[in-house]
Parts: structure tokens; sequence; C-alpha cells
């Protein structure tokens, strides 16, 4: 059985509003991926601790509050200290594109806005997760 | 350090590489299995099974809570269907587990069951494994009760909760699915709903005759999971078949039982590789078809040829 690529989807924060995320899910369902989904108001340190467990090849965060610039820094530190930095960290929402350098300056990768094709983000993907693990071997 | 080493000294992010490997039936996937095997058999492992919105998730998440809350560790795995189409899988037990986050006790694993015939069955049999070693005191797997791979996994466990709600149809729903058979302990959830009494007499009824026949007394628990309402009852049923199971060797006879048929498909998923793979490049089998095809042999007598060469 080949290894599929797992993305980790959550809403950090106080909006509400999930039918991107879910619109993404389902496409990235149909492309092959092993979606977990976390929903509603998470925490970076919930985000982080559940993309651990399930080995995550990335994680994706949907954020329309405006709070992104603390969300994804916070949540990239997370996964830092606790040495999964091979996690990656993209996202989607309303992000002013003068926030979008600072944040791939902080590590995380690309940010898609409203109105992208789902196509776009899986291509994104499917070229950004191989190679990113640093596999111990097993023995 | 290799991952088994940082698995042996407690490292997460070890623990969750090597369900990895063993979901996705690497080639480390027999060594890892070697290497933890010793130290594996201590935990309780708990199957919930059940139709889709039944309310497992939350049970568990609930169920789970109470265990850690005692500082049991708790291992979970949740099952949830790969689409046939995409092969992908949407997996959304985790929505349901929100109380559990942050809880250093409890490790929750999504798996999808990847549609392969026996192999989820053989990877979560591994899983728990990897999670029996790291030092799970409990083992949850959930699973979606709706095809002979979920029921399979239901028997990995010590003891099965088959869950359902007043929507999920009645008892004869119940027994045509199959989960009749494999439950130890049943749940009638969302009990405030207009129909859970008669579900919980139902299941009672039907449940007289192996009441009779077993000494186990396969209890049926009214609960809401949302408010918390039974579950600590639950969680008394299960600790008493768990202790029920201790008497007279009963859980070796259960676990001797969960091993022969891991043996079984362990075999299986062997030998359907072995005519898979021959089928794509064994000249011989081609030759055969040429004469199935001009009536020199039936196709039976050709498998009874490729059987016996095998043997020989």
């Amino acid at each position: 059985m080949e290894r599929k690529i797992r993305v980790v989807l959550a809403k950090p924060g106080l909006d509400g509003h999930d039918r991107g995320l879910k619109v993404v899910a389902t496409a990235m369902r149909d492309a092959g991926f092993e979606v977990i989904y976390l929903g509603l108001r998470q925490t970076p340190a919930m985000i982080a601790e559940a993309a651990i467990q399930e080995d995550a090849d990335a994680i994706g965060l949907s954020i329309l509050s405006g709070a992104h610039m603390t969300l994804f820094p916070r949540t990239r530190q997370l996964l830092a200290e606790k040495g999964a930095e091979h996690i990656l960290l993209f996202g989607g929402g309303i992000i002013p594109k003068e926030d979008m350098g600072d944040l791939a300056k902080a590590g995380v990768g690309r940010l898609f806005g409203p109105g992208t094709p789902t196509a776009e983000i899986i291509a994104y993907l499917k070229q950004a997760v191989p190679g990113r693990r640093k596999e111990a071997p097993v023995v | 350090m290799s991952l088994l080493e940082k698995f042996f000294a407690g490292d997460v992010q070890a623990l969750s590489s090597l369900i990895t490997e063993v979901e996705s039936r690497s080639d480390g996937c027999q060594a890892i299995v070697a290497a933890i095997y010793p130290r594996t058999g201590r935990a309780c492992k708990l199957g919930i099974t059940g139709p889709p919105g039944a309310g497992k998730s939350s049970l568990v998440d609930r169920f789970a809570g109470e265990l850690a809350a005692e500082s049991r560790r708790v291992g979970i795995i949740a099952v949830d269907p790969t689409s046939p189409f995409s092969g992908g899988a949407f997996l959304g037990d985790r929505v349901r587990m929100r109380s559990l986050a942050g809880n250093e006790n409890v490790y929750i694993r999504s798996m999808a069951s990847r549609g392969a015939q026996g192999g989820l069955s053989v990877a979560t049999f591994d899983a728990c494994l990897v999670l029996d070693a790291f030092g799970k005191d409990w083992i949850i797997m959930e699973t979606v009760g709706v095809g002979q791979i979920e029921l399979d996994v239901a028997q990995h466990a010590d003891t099965v909760v088959v869950a359902l709600s007043p929507e999920s149809g009645d008892s004869i729903q119940a027994s045509k699915a199959g989960l009749m058979e494999i439950g130890d302990v049943f749940v009638v959830n969302k009990a405030d709903r207009e129909g859970a009494t008669n579900l919980v007499t139902q299941l009672n009824m039907t449940l007289e005759v192996r009441r009779k026949n077993e000494p186990w007394s396969y209890p049926v628990l009214a609960t809401v999971a949302t408010t918390g309402q039974g579950v600590a009852e639950l969680g008394q049923a299960v600790r008493r078949h768990r202790e029920f199971l201790g008497r007279h060797d009963r859980l070796a006879v259960r676990r001797k039982t969960q091993l022969k048929s891991q043996l079984r498909k362990i075999l299986e998923d062997r030998i359907r590789a072995t005519v898979s793979r021959r089928f794509h490049s064994d000249p011989d089998w081609d030759k055969l078809a040429d004469r199935v095809y001009l009536k020199q042999e039936t196709p039976y007598g050709a498998a009874d040829r490729i059987l016996a060469a095998w043997r020989s």
C-alpha cells in the first residue's frame, strides 16, 4: 500500500465560517488525500498536537478573522518546539498581500485567497509535500 | 537514533511514524512488529462500532476522558471509510473528540479504511500492537459498522461495544448488519430522543437467547453522550466485562482467537499479493489462459494446475 498524503485541516480562532474549508477538504479527498478534519475553534496547540499524532504531512488553516499574524506564527513555533518542522503549514482566507511576505519569512507556506481553484491547492501540496519528511531509519 | 529507539524512549512522533509504517504496510513493518512484540499484550482493547451517526466518537470522547482522569493512558484508533472513487478520505472523528485535545494521557489516530480487503484489519491490529508496546493501558478502536472490514476490526478487541441510536433503525437493521453477534455491551445513544426506550426493549429481546446460552449478561445501556448521561454506567459495564474475561482464562481464549484470525489475514494478504503479482508477470498463466480459450482446459482445471505447481 502506498503512502498517502495526510493533511490536517482546521479553523483556528473564533471565526465560524467553515464552508470554504469544507470545500477544500472535499477536493482533497477527491484528489486521494487523507484529510483529518478538526473543525472550528481550534487553538494552535490543539492543531500542532493533532498533526503530530496523525503523522500529517501538512496543516492547512483557514483564517478569515484577521488573526492570521498571530495564529500562523504560533502554530509554526509550536511545531518547531515539538521537533515537527517537517510538517508543511499553509493556509487560506482573507490575508492581505503585505502580510503574506512576513508570514512566508516566518516559515509559512502558500496562502490561498478567495476564489482559488481547488486544483491549484492540490497541485501545490503534491509538489511541496514529497521530500519534506526527514525519516529516521526504522531499526 | 532509529525510529524504534526513539519509540522506546517514549517519543510521540516516533509512535506516529511507526503507525504510519504499519498502516502503509511498508517494508519495515515486519521488523517493527518483531521489535515491539515482546512488549505487547498488556493493554485492554476496546472496540466500538455501530452505524454512522450513532454517536460513537462522542461516546469515546467521554469514556476516554474518564479513563484519562484516572491516570490511565489511552490510545484511540478512529477508522473512517476511504472513498472507493478517489482513494482519499475525510476523517472527521476528531471533531467529536474535542474534550480530549491537550490531554497528555490520550493519543488519537485517525485511520482511513483504504478499501483493502483484509489490509485495514491487519494494519489496525499492528497499530494496536504499536500503541500497546508504547505503554497504553487502554486502546479504543472506533469503526463504522457498515461492512465486513469494520466487523473484523471490532473483533480485534477484547470487549466490543455496539452503539446504536433511535435513528439507526430497529434491532432488525442491527441484526442484518451483523452487529448483534459481535457486541458484548450494547448502547442506545441519544436516549433522550423518541424511540429510545422501544429500541432498548427490542435489543433486550434479541439478546435473550445469547444471555441464556452464555455466562455473560450482554447489558443494554441508554446514554446521551452529549451530556454524559449513562456514560459512567457504560464504563462500569466495560470494566465488568473485562473482569469477566479475567476469570476462567476467557481473555486468553479471546486473544488466541484474535491472533489466529490475524494469522489468517496475514496469509490471505500474502497469497493475494502473490496471485496478483503472478497474474501480471507469469507467462505460464498466459499459456494456461490460451489453453482454457481453446477448450483444452476448464478454468477450474487451470486453477488446479497452478495450485499443484505451488504445492510442489
